[in-house]
């Protein structure tokens, strides 16, 4: 095959993963446009087998069919909840592959010029700390980790030094390329340990970014690798998903008012979660006694009287598994001729769209999933919202109380609705650690705490 | 133009393509179109190939091997599980009011 024609197929194969993605825009298009995007990687895997006149290498064939054999037990096996984990941790394969590649590139016998060892050193950064990052991102989510924010002693000073020592050994690795392998085994050291320093103080809030971000880094490590390389089909699809991570990590700092340095920092979530600062605003909320919560037949009575419901479902929903319930009541308010509406918060879950993955697993229909700017304009209509296992999305302090970690963060105007009802599990804060003012006694709130599961089959009794 | 030159322009292209392209993705998709791209990062598995196709010392061939699998992991699970996550989405039957 000659170089013509490889870019030329290249080109084509870039141009189908491109309208495969444009097909992902539409539900009624998205299976097919996945389905062309892993099309035309076959196609991309068959034309470098060819081109490189590999069929007869064992070793190449030994490493697909176990990749395959493992890929798909794997996709079998996953749970619809734990797919931020499973991505976190496809994306750490991912960039520990970019990384293997580069280094392979660096200490191959091939001369190599400038811009061939730099990409090669910058890829095997970029690619490492992606792994480390994204194996602690997803052990955080598994629970293999503590989810709650770690640091370690002179946590900042270590982040400080493993970056130096990355980018040091980039630039010795480019200056002085007669001992690059000794320079890429440096920056190798600090990238890894840059991803665990930079993913271990990701509390839970945050993951949904992080989680972005790293989507993000794992394109760009296999466009590098394939600057270093010379296969323009790995620069031009490395750099869709790139964009795409980028794109998505920009979307959740917005909903979550957070500024991405913080994050990359790790400032922000130091904050104690359980000593939030003094807010004027609210007293603190007296000790809440079950006994003294109205008793559940009121609820009954209140989804008797509303026409107009709303659901906001957090990720308490899919800690209990909740889902089958919600969908019950669901199937139960449209029974009784209800207006029901979902309202999704950006965040809500532990990544971008994770509620609406989990309520479309349930057969709730996804034209019944709304978008928080859809829904806050016309809260003011509804006459009860239903709060499931969510706390910091539904904040009214996010207005109002100056200098927390949520304040400016938009949130679902449910205090706008006729009444609330609030399903979780308890009166604690959220993950961001603010209390709620909703908590408090209020005529048009009913709190039912515990198992967001057993609330609503209380409900549906 | 040199190489290099083009396989830098050909990364500004894509990224600004793909960055249009993704921004008419709607929220409800976002989790499955992470997924896919997850999937795609795993074109790395050409690099690979081609990497561990130059290589000639056991312990070279071995680090391929590896390398390999974890991309070949990366794209089948990958696009299996974005596919398996789009076919759950419904529309209603056109019996609900629409808003």
């Amino acid at each position: 095959m000659n170089d013509t024609l490889y870019y030329v197929l290249s080109a084509l194969l870039s141009v189908g993963v491109l309208l495969g993605i444009r097909w992902m825009s539409r539900v009624e298009t998205a299976v097919n446009g996945n389905r062309l995007s892993a099309l035309c990687m076959l196609a991309a895997v068959v034309m470098v087998l060819v081109r490189g006149g590999i069929l007869d290498d064992s070793a190449i064939w030994l490493g697909l069919a176990a990749g395959l054999v493992l890929g798909v037990v794997l996709a079998r096996a996953v749970r619809m909840i734990t797919i931020p984990q499973m991505v976190g941790f496809l994306n750490g394969l991912g960039g520990a592959a970019s990384a293997i590649a580069a280094w392979m590139t660096l200490q191959g016998t091939v001369a190599l010029n400038t811009f061939e060892v730099a990409t090669g050193a910058l890829a095997l950064c970029v690619g490492a700390l992606t792994f480390t990052g994204s194996m602690v991102a997803a052990g955080k989510l598994q629970r293999l980790l503590p989810q709650k924010p770690i640091r370690l002693p002179s946590h900042q000073m270590l982040t400080v030094a493993s970056f130096l020592a990355m980018l040091l050994g980039l630039v010795l690795v480019v200056v002085l390329p007669g001992q690059r392998l000794l320079f890429a085994a440096i920056t190798l050291l600090g990238s890894l340990a840059f991803g665990v320093l930079f993913a271990l103080p990701v509390g839970g809030a945050d993951m949904p970014i992080t989680i972005s971000l790293l989507n993000s880094t794992s394109g760009v490590a296999a466009a590098i690798a394939g600057m270093a390389i010379g296969d323009v089909l790995l620069v031009s699809v490395g750099g869709i998903v790139g964009a795409s991570g980028l794109l998505l990590t920009q979307i959740m700092c917005h909903a979550m008012n957070r500024k991405l340095s913080a994050i990359l920092l790790g400032k922000g979530t130091d904050k104690p979660a359980p000593v939030p600062p003094v807010q004027p605003v609210m007293e603190t909320p007296a000790p809440v006694v079950e006994a003294e919560l109205p008793p559940p037949k009121d609820a009954a009575q209140w989804i008797n009287d509303a026409q107009d419901v709303v659901i906001i479902p957090g990720y308490g929903m899919a800690l209990s598994q909740a889902q089958h319930a919600v969908k019950q009541l669901y199937d139960q308010l449209i029974g009784a001729g209800k207006r029901v509406r979902f309202a999704i918060h950006p965040v809500a879950g532990r990544m971008p769209g994770h509620m609406n993955v989990l309520l479309a697993e349930v057969d709730i229909p996804y034209d019944m999933l709304f978008e928080m700017d859809d829904i806050n304009p016309t809260m003011d209509k509804v006459d009860l919202a239903i709060v499931i296992g969510a706390n910091d999305v539904v904040n009214p302090a996010a207005n109002t109380a100056e200098g927390t970690p949520i304040y400016g963060m938009p949130v679902l105007e449910v205090e706008k609705a006729g009444r609330v009802m609030m399903l979780n599990y308890d009166d604690k804060p959220g993950y961001a650690g603010v209390p709620n003012p909703l908590y408090q006694e209020r005529p048009n709130v009913l709190l039912l705490f515990g198992d967001a599961k057993e609330s609503l089959e209380k409900l549906l009794t | 133009m040199s190489r290099e030159l083009i396989l830098v322009l050909v990364f500004v292209a894509a990224t600004l393509l793909g960055y249009r392209l993704i921004k008419s993705v709607p929220s409800l998709l976002h989790t499955p179109l992470m997924s896919g791209m997850n999937a795609l990062s795993g074109i790395t598995l050409l690099g690979m190939i081609t990497a561990t196709l130059g290589a000639v010392a056991f312990h070279s061939k071995a680090l391929g091997v590896l390398g390999i699998i974890c991309a070949t992991v990366n794209v089948v699970s990958g696009f299996m599980v974005t596919d398996r996550m789009l076919k759950m989405f419904k529309g209603s039957e056109h019996k609900e009011d629409k808003p």
